[in-house]
């Protein structure tokens, strides 16, 4: 018999590095790199000579600073783009859980209704997109006077969030494709068993949507609330991201001040997805006391 | 007594069966939040079969006088829907099987092996999706350049190779919940019954991941044919794909047709309907698949659970 030179549990690590070897490869290559790199572009002056050689002087944060504090719009851009995001997301995660609640639902004509929902799924972003709701969305607030004068009535800080939300209603709708298939996924979860127990017990429908359901589903709620973020910061025409890329080929500051912009975006969505983590994750921490 | 009693389970519903008027009342509130979902897509349709009279004709909203296939012979040329149809068809269906590949290794990997670290590489992997794609574009594209792969496809099918792909990380975690979700039990089976362990893989892993794998398909199929940022930066000035001809569709509109100021006629000027009939046909045959899929599209979603805990 062969001797074996390897003890079971080394042989067992090595074959799952075997299969996992390419992501790493992958990793380095394609996604680290580059992060570093762009990091070091922002903190530099990059020159490109004729023969594609590269020259970078270190420039510190001057070009943070260039676009917190000497640019005319990207601070305007930056705090549209947040506003974009939080008002977006809470609506597109309870629209998704309120659509995935009724799809999993017995009712006629169900299976033609799942393929209407995931359709955006299809078609979303790319220029097709923005083509269709740039100008054809329905204007809500636009369409309804009795709407408008409503909305003027409410408080300056409340007012912009909600005609935003308003005017992208169908937007907004159309980033709910993935929430939708995320939340169907935790409602099938659910074991049938736990809600007989429930009515056997007496409890209401209503009831146990709140004691069984919901609490369920609140991992999945921060996925989709995550995965929202991600969606609607990285959405390509919203004007932050068209700024950052019609910088990327200045004259005088090529790729650098884009970087710096990329990074300071980056960085302003991070504390918007850590703000969403303290929201929504607080879960593990109540079960373990 | 009783028959009243039985309609009005009928109309209820019982245990068993919705009754008529909750689904009377789903198709209301589901119709209803559908047509918002549809109606940049009725518009749309609606639109492009919309001859030059009817749409300056106000008396004229939502159905047309006649049928006019018009727009799509013109919106056709401007696009140079056959070239550029099928650049999208290889640079979107190349990184989406390769990604589907590679997923599906790394996955199982993570899934069915223990090895030391393994949770520092989830970290990264989860960190990994959130590292927006503008963030590495500028440092990839001189990564790419400085190895002369500027303008060929290699830029978008060597990360998907690697599981770096549009969001990579995600179809890994994809596969890794499924691999994770089945018996150990029958990987054993077929090792006591001779099978290597990549011979477990590709005959007993794989064929059992076809939720998965039609998932993962389909969603970075889409993903890749919509992408056009990454792309128009990486090839896009000598491959042109659909939603990028889509992307500069009304000057290419004013070099075949003559810009609207001096147009011969005024029937031959851009109008709305002929760049409807543009948007259409970008997304045809992603309708198209999407219709011949969706069963088992909806199918592989129930039995996949597309999520990572």
């Amino acid at each position: 018999m062969k001797r074996r030179l390897l003890s079971v549990s080394a042989r067992e690590g090595l074959a799952g590095y075997l299969f996992f070897l390419p992501w790493i490869l992958g990793f380095a290559v394609f996604t680290l790199y580059p992060v570093l790199y762009s990091v070091y572009i922002s903190l530099n002056e990059i020159q490109i000579s004729a023969d594609d050689s590269i020259r970078a002087a270190w420039q510190g944060l001057r070009y943070y600073y260039e676009a917190l504090q000497v640019d005319t719009s990207f601070s305007a851009d930056l705090y549209d783009a947040l506003l974009h995001i939080v008002c977006a997301t809470p609506v597109i995660v309870v629209v998704a859980l309120v659509i995935a609640l009724f799809l999993s639902k017995r009712y006629p004509l169900r299976t033609f209704f799942r393929s209407v929902f995931f359709l955006p799924v299809i078609i979303m972003s790319g220029p097709v997109i923005s083509d269709l709701l740039g100008q054809y969305s329905l204007g809500l607030t636009e369409e309804s006077p009795l709407l408008f004068s409503f909305m003027s009535a409410l408080p300056q800080f409340l007012q912009s969030p909600v005609f935003f939300v308003l005017d992208n209603l169908a937007l907004i709708l159309w980033f709910s494709g993935v929430q939708i298939l995320l939340f169907i996924a935790g409602l099938n979860k659910i074991g049938p068993e736990l809600y007989e127990a429930a009515s056997i017990d007496g409890a209401s429908a209503w009831e146990s949507f709140w004691k069984i359901t919901m609490p369920h589903l609140k991992p999945f709620a921060l996925l989709g609330a995550v995965y929202s973020i991600m969606e609607v910061a990285n959405y390509a025409n919203l004007s932050i991201n068209e700024k950052i890329r019609s910088h990327l080929y200045e004259i005088d500051r090529p790729y650098s001040f884009s970087s710096a912009m990329s990074w300071i975006y980056f960085i302003a969505v991070l504390l918007v997805l850590g703000l969403t983590f303290l929201l929504l994750g607080n879960g593990k921490r109540e079960t373990a006391k | 007594m009783k028959t009243g009693k039985h309609g009005l389970k009928i109309l209820l519903g019982g245990r068993r069966r919705p009754g008529l008027l909750s689904s009377a009342f789903y198709l209301v509130l589901l119709g209803g939040v559908g047509f918002l979902f549809l109606y940049p897509v009725l518009y749309m349709c609606v639109q492009s079969i919309m001859s030059p009279s009817d749409i300056t004709d106000p008396g004229v909203g939502w159905i047309p006088t006649a049928l006019y296939g018009g727009n799509y012979a013109k919106a056709f040329t401007t696009l140079h829907f056959q070239e550029a149809f099928f650049n999208s068809l290889y640079l979107s269906l190349g990184p989406s099987v390769l990604t589907t590949v590679a997923s599906c290794f790394i996955g199982y990997g993570l899934a069915r092996f223990r090895f030391p670290g393994k949770r520092i590489w989830l970290a990264l992997l989860v960190a990994a999706f959130f590292i927006p794609s503008q963030v590495m574009m500028i440092p990839r594209f001189m990564m790419f350049s400085s190895y002369h792969i500027i303008n060929t496809p290699l830029t978008q099918f060597l990360p998907a190779a690697l599981g770096q792909g549009i969001k990579g990380s995600l179809f890994v975690l994809i596969f890794m919940q499924f691999f994770s979700s089945y018996p150990k039990a029958l990987d054993e089976a077929a090792e006591i019954d001779g099978a290597g362990r990549m011979g477990v893989f590709l005959r007993v892993a794989v064929p059992m991941a076809k939720p998965a794998i039609v998932i993962s398909v389909l969603f970075s199929f889409v993903w890749y044919w919509n992408e056009t940022t990454q792309a128009s930066l990486f090839f896009g000035t000598q491959i042109k794909t659909l939603p990028m001809r889509l992307g500069s569709f009304a000057e290419s509109y004013s070099t075949i047709y003559g810009s609207s100021a001096n147009a011969a006629n005024a029937a031959d000027a851009l109008n709305e309907a002929i760049s409807m009939a543009g948007t259409l046909l970008s997304v045809l045959p992603l309708l198209l698949l999407y219709l011949v899929l969706q069963r088992q599209f909806v199918e592989s979603i129930e039995k996949s659970g597309i999520t990572g805990e």
